[in-house]
């Protein structure tokens, strides 16, 4: 009895253990982008003022700002802005190759992929947005115990595969998604994942999350590489040779992303893990409320 | 033992294993480095990937070479590599060893003696008997062939000798054996009887010479030239290329220690084989000089010594006291002057005392009479200690005891300065004197000075002194008239002499100074030393000492206990007539007057290199020594395979980082020494803290404007000023940009006055007068633009009295202070515009004089101006006594500490008091920059054209 209640406790401890950080951390980047409900440069349903419009036909009396129509002799209406709410999905690639970090002092691509994804959710629910996971049983919503189950969830997730494929069949179509990944597995998942979401009208972002090292290969002599999950292994002489053929293709990896992503509507972008993770959500929040606005 | 050219290895066997180094390159090409495993999660964009360079994938040639370069030096370093492998020599029997051991040997002695060695090892392991000889110190018996060892042991005991070799044919040449090898360590020199020798020796078997192919350089005796001191160099013809040698003039210095006195430079032009080094030397140092030697260079040879031939004697002489405007022939110096010039250093002077400062060897008095008897007594002291006084005698003289005329009257019958008493009193002895015939000159005695000199017809005496008739007098006189009368007598005294020449040095009495006898006798006398060596006649039967004795290489010994030898032998050797032997060594030889130098070579030594007659084996160098090379191969290997490590690391990418931790390990092992070092430091400096206080002052003093007032010693006194000083600068922070720090008390005795621009010094009746240190210190501090305000403080009483104690105690310090002219303010001074306006300077007294430095006496008033142009400088003094710290003064609150007048009209002479103070800083700090306002209309007037 007592050895169920020890291994729940701990089991419990390490959950908030890993949960904790995250929501801290994300927190405190959530804080440095623009909080709360965003104007959508239109009139809607708002608190804010938008404009006011000499009054039609069919405006409701009570509708009339009398304050203003008193100072001349047209009467008008007093509209403002339209305040939508949107449903957004998250996706974090949760494979082994993003738990590789090239330098001590820098966090894995898995980390900071889930403290981007964590903070922007933080900052969209504070907007007053419905977030959720591209999981099935976790549709979007709003509210602080919304924040809370993303972040227990992001922090469980672990996967054994080298690349997982996101999956975007659970997500409510009209919606945003997010996805985070380092693409650099079978572009043909990502490929169908675009024609998955085109096929439910949902407009979002590829990020990739990739380390400095993964960009500059700085490598020299003979190297025997592995992949993270071990299962795959290529050996050269002079690692230094294949630096140049290395950052093309990787280039042209980038390339077609952005092709795929521009063909679906969607925008790509590249973080890398040694520049700070505030830049990374300003440019994902602001990319976010123009994908919304059209 | 195998040998390559010069290089020998001890076990050749060991070289096959080079055959094995292209198997190795073989088996070493196959291997590549380890691989690095890295994870790395972009693998999908590599695979497929290829290499430019497939070859690539065996290791590359240059670490193959590298590798094979290492092994091959270790095989290399196995087998004994040795350079300048030693061959053993062929011969056998006796082995005779001829040194030369000249004078000229000792440049290369060194390499003598080493190849000596090398022969005497030789000799050992073959068990041969060896004798050594030198042909300079041959050996009185038959030669001794003894075993090599018994030479070894007296090898480092033989020396050079400051001679040549005998020419004649050496005794012990007779006495070899019939089969004996020759080792012959010549000079390079060609001396006489070398061809004879050299046959003899060959005859008895094989004749190698060992003759280092240096040239030999000889110092031929200097020589007074001129201005200068000239010394000859000369070189043998081995060698005539351009070269620069430096030689050296040795000698005591003023404390008796040895050091070089003067150095000059000797340049062979090529093809060249004589030079000559100029010296030029002060008389002083000249005579100081032992000996001339060329720089870094061994040898009696290059060794000069100087004797009396370069001293020139130094002569004092009197001036006359009287400023008669004589003709300069009638003068009695002139003579002598003419004399002695040539041949000596003359001193004039006018005082006995600044001519015994200079030192000089002998003082001339002509018609001096009347000396003080402080002058006599110093005079004596000095021809005790070996002086020689020359005095002339003149109508003074003569007239000196005649009558009594004042100065005259010293001369006693029994001066101490006169060889002999001279008849005096009643009776006239010189002046005037008239014989019927003026006499002449009897002809020198043997035992005289001046035997030998031939006495010229033409000289005439026409008067004299006369000499007491004494029982001594026929000894001390050492020239005589044809009469017998006197002319010259001499008496020893002390270690000196006193000379009296009975005439005059003018022409006046005789003809004896315009003849070329009186320059002999001068000479005779050792007053003038002009002949660079003695006649041979005049040496003849003398003895000579050696006193200094000069090795062979070039070292001065003490050689007393020689014994003397005759002059005759002496003169022989030094004209080059005899040659020069172990018994007639070269050094400085004392004789009766005089010292000679004997040097090992002088002009006529020959110089030519040495003819062998051809065939003759001739080793002009060392061989060089066995050098085994194994530890440098071994060396080698071990750089190579650390070469060798790196590149692996470099190879496989992991030299970065191998790199790193290394400097790592080099940081750990570093950084606890370096805290060590720091905590010395720590250590160290903190000795330096007892310096803290004066530090801090100083600092305080240059960190602001500070004024500062000189202690009194009296406390209320010095606490007043502090206070007005503390007044002074608290208006000078309200009122102007100038921001003064606290006040300082200064004691110009200790203080560095150089920090204070200004300095308050009030005046007590007890202050105390500076010392010469002080002083010193004021008066650089006045000189470089310090200003020094005195205030007596009595302006009151001062008024009344005029002068009070005060004023006298600032008369008493002024006195050694470097004060310019004073005036009292004048009313266009700048003092009264440099802040505010002011007419008077009032302090806690009003209406006393305040003085400053005079104004140029040629200051005009500008057009239109009301100040006069006084452009430059800052007064150093302001003197007044109207008590102005006391107006000044400020208590700790900043009210007034002491009252100044009644009411009103005293609170506006305080506030003229502080507008005094304001003014006198910025006339301190910005010196006459209002005057400049002068030229403003000018300035004006020019910008606007």
């Amino acid at each position: 009895m007592s050895s169920v209640a020890t291994r729940l406790r701990a089991e419990a401890e390490a959950l908030t253990g890993g949960l904790a950080p995250l929501l801290v951390a994300a927190e405190h980047l959530a804080n440095s982008a623009l909080p709360g409900a965003h104007g959508r440069r239109r009139s809607g349903s708002g608190a804010e003022f938008w404009q006011f419009r000499p009054a039609e036909a069919n405006d409701a009396v009570a509708r009339i700002d009398w304050r203003r129509s008193g100072r001349g002799d047209d009467v008008f209406v007093r509209e403002t802005e339209w305040q939508a709410v949107r449903a957004v999905s998250l996706w974090v690639d949760d494979g082994v190759a993003m738990t590789y970090s090239g330098g001590r002092d820098r966090p894995t691509k898995a980390a900071r992929a889930r403290l981007l994804a964590m903070a922007l959710a933080l900052v969209l629910l504070r907007g007053g947005e419905r977030v959720g996971l591209a999981l099935p049983d976790f549709a979007p919503r709003s509210g602080r115990g919304q924040a809370e189950r993303l972040a227990q969830a992001l922090t469980a997730t672990a996967g054994t595969q080298e690349h997982v494929a996101p999956d975007l069949d659970s997500t409510p179509s009209g919606g945003h998604a997010v996805l985070f990944s380092d693409f650099l597995g079978d572009p043909d998942m990502v490929h169908s994942a675009l024609r998955v979401a085109a096929g439910r009208n949902l407009r979002g972002i590829l990020v990739q999350v990739l380390d400095p090292v993964e960009e500059a290969f700085p490598f020299d002599g003979r190297t025997r590489f592995e992949s993270m999950s071990g299962h795959l292994s290529f050996e050269t002489l002079r690692a230094g040779d294949l630096r140049a053929a290395y950052r093309d293709r990787l280039a042209a990896r980038k390339d077609l992303l952005a092709e795929l992503a521009r063909q679906a509507g969607w925008r790509f972008t590249t973080l890398h893990t040694d520049r700070p993770a505030a830049a990374g959500l300003s440019w994902l929040y602001h990319a976010l409320a123009e994908g919304r606005r059209r | 033992m195998l040998t390559f050219g010069a290089l020998g290895f001890v076990s050749p066997a060991i070289l096959i294993a080079l055959v094995a180094l292209p198997v190795l390159w073989w088996m070493l090409r196959a291997v590549p480095p380890a691989p690095v495993r890295r994870r790395f999660p972009g693998i999908a964009l590599l695979l497929g990937l290829h290499e430019r360079d497939p070859e690539s994938q065996r290791t590359p040639w240059w670490l193959l070479l590298l590798r094979i370069g290492a092994l091959a030096a270790l095989i290399l370093a196995l087998a004994g590599p040795v350079l300048n492998p030693q061959p053993s020599e062929p011969g056998s029997g006796p082995l005779l060893v001829v040194m030369d051991a000249s004078w000229a040997s000792a440049a290369n002695w060194p390499q003598h003696i080493e190849r000596a060695g090398q022969a005497l090892a030789e000799a050992r392991r073959e068990g041969r008997t060896v004798a050594v000889v030198t042909l300079t110190a041959p050996p009185a018996d038959p030669l001794a062939f003894r075993g090599a060892e018994h030479w070894q042991e007296r090898l480092a005991a033989l020396a050079p000798q400051p001679v040549a070799p005998h020419p004649d044919l050496p005794d012990w040449v007779s006495a070899l054996p019939a089969q004996v090898d020759t080792l012959w360590l010549s000079d390079g020199l060609a001396h006489e009887g070398r061809g004879t020798l050299h046959d003899a020796l060959s005859q008895r078997g094989r004749v190698r010479v060992f003759e280092p192919r240096r040239g030999v350089l000889a110092l031929a005796p200097a020589r007074f030239d001129g201005g200068s001191v000239s010394v000859p160099v000369r070189r043998s013809d081995h060698d005539t290329a351009p070269t620069t040698l430096d030689l050296v003039a040795i000698g005591p210095d003023p404390a008796g220690t040895e050091r070089e006195l003067a150095r000059a430079e000797a340049a062979f032009a090529a093809g060249e084989t004589e030079t000559v080094a100029e010296f030029a030397l002060q008389p002083e140092l000249r005579n100081r000089v032992t000996r001339f030697q060329i720089v870094d260079r061994r040898g009696a040879g290059a060794t000069s010594l100087t004797d009396d031939g370069l001293r020139r004697r130094k002569v004092g002489l009197l001036d006359t006291r009287d400023d008669t405007e004589a003709l300069a022939l009638l003068t009695p110096l002139h003579y002598l002057r003419q004399a002695l010039a040539p041949g000596t250093d003359l001193i004039e002077d006018a005082g006995i005392d600044e001519l015994l400062l200079s030192a000089p060897d002998v003082i001339v008095l002509a018609d001096m009479p009347g000396l003080s008897d402080d002058e006599t007594t110093a005079l004596l002291d000095w021809v005790d200690d070996g002086g020689l006084l020359l005095r002339f005698a003149g109508p003074r003289m003569a007239a000196a005891g005649q009558d009594d005329a004042v100065g005259a009257a010293n001369l006693r019958p029994d001066d101490p300065l006169l060889p002999v008493p001279l008849r005096m009193g009643g009776r006239t002895v010189g002046g005037a004197m008239s014989w019927g015939e003026p006499r002449r000159l009897a002809p020198f005695r043997d035992d005289t000075p001046f035997a030998g000199l031939s006495v010229p017809e033409d000289v005439e005496i026409r008067a004299q002194v006369l000499a007491q008739p004494d029982p001594e007098l026929a000894e001390r006189s050492i020239a005589e008239l044809a009469d017998g009368t006197p002319l010259v007598t001499r008496r020893m005294q002390g270690a000196g002499q006193i000379v009296l020449f009975h005439v005059t040095a003018n022409a006046e009495w005789s003809s004896l100074p315009l003849s070329g006898l009186f320059v002999d006798m001068l000479e005779r006398l050792s007053v003038s030393a002009r002949g660079s060596q003695p006649e041979p006649a005049d040496m003849a039967g003398t003895d000579w000492q050696l006193e200094t004795r000069i090795d062979g290489f070039g070292q001065l010994h003490r050689a007393s206990d020689r014994p003397a030898i005759d002059g005759a032998v002496l003169s022989d050797a030094l004209i080059g007539a005899r040659p020069l032997d172990a018994d007639l060594a070269p050094g400085l030889y004392a004789g009766p007057s005089r010292r000679v130098a004997l040097n090992a070579t002088d002009a006529t030594t020959r110089l030519d290199a040495a003819r062998w007659t051809p065939g003759t084996e001739i080793e002009t160098g060392l061989s060089r020594p066995e050098q085994p090379l194994a530890g440098y191969f071994l060396a080698l290997t071990a750089m190579l395979l650390m070469a060798d490590a790196l590149a692996t690391l470099a190879l496989g990418g992991r030299l970065v980082r191998t790199a790193i931790a290394v400097l790592a390990l080099g940081m750990v092992a570093i950084v606890p020494a370096a805290d060590a070092q720091t905590g010395d430091r720590a250590a160290q400096s903190s000795p330096d803290t007892s310096d803290g206080p004066v530090d801090a002052r100083i600092l305080e003093a240059t960190e602001s404007v500070v004024l500062a007032h000189v202690a009194t010693g009296d406390a209320r006194v010095d606490e007043i000023a502090r206070a007005g000083l503390e007044g002074l600068s608290e208006a000078l922070f309200r009122r102007s940009s100038v921001e003064p720090g606290a006040p300082m008390e200064v004691d110009p005795e200790t203080d560095e006055l150089a920090l204070f621009p200004f300095l308050y010094w009030p005046i007590v009746e007890t202050s105390p007068i500076p010392s010469s240190d002080g002083y010193a210190r004021l008066n650089r501090y006045l000189r470089s633009g310090g200003m020094i305000l005195f205030d007596t403080r009595d302006a009151e009483v001062a008024r009344l009295s005029g002068t009070t104690p005060e004023a006298r105690r600032l008369r008493a310090i002024a006195a050694g202070l470097d004060i310019p002219p004073l005036e009292p303010v004048p009313s266009d001074h700048v003092l009264t515009r440099t802040f505010y306006l002011l007419s008077d300077f009032p302090g806690r007294h009003a209406n006393s004089t305040v003085w400053v430095e005079a104004a140029r006496a040629d200051a005009e008033r500008a057009e239109g101006m009301p100040f006069r142009e006084l452009n430059d400088g800052v007064t150093p003094v302001v003197i007044g006594g109207n008590d102005w710290a006391a107006a000044w003064a400020i208590d700790e609150d900043g009210l007034p500490l002491l009252p100044v007048g009644r009411g009103m009209t005293g609170e506006r002479q305080r506030e003229m008091a502080l507008r005094f103070g304001v003014n006198l800083i910025m006339h301190v700090l910005s010196g006459n920059y209002k005057s400049d306002q002068v030229h403003v209309p000018a300035l004006l007037e020019r910008l606007g054209q």
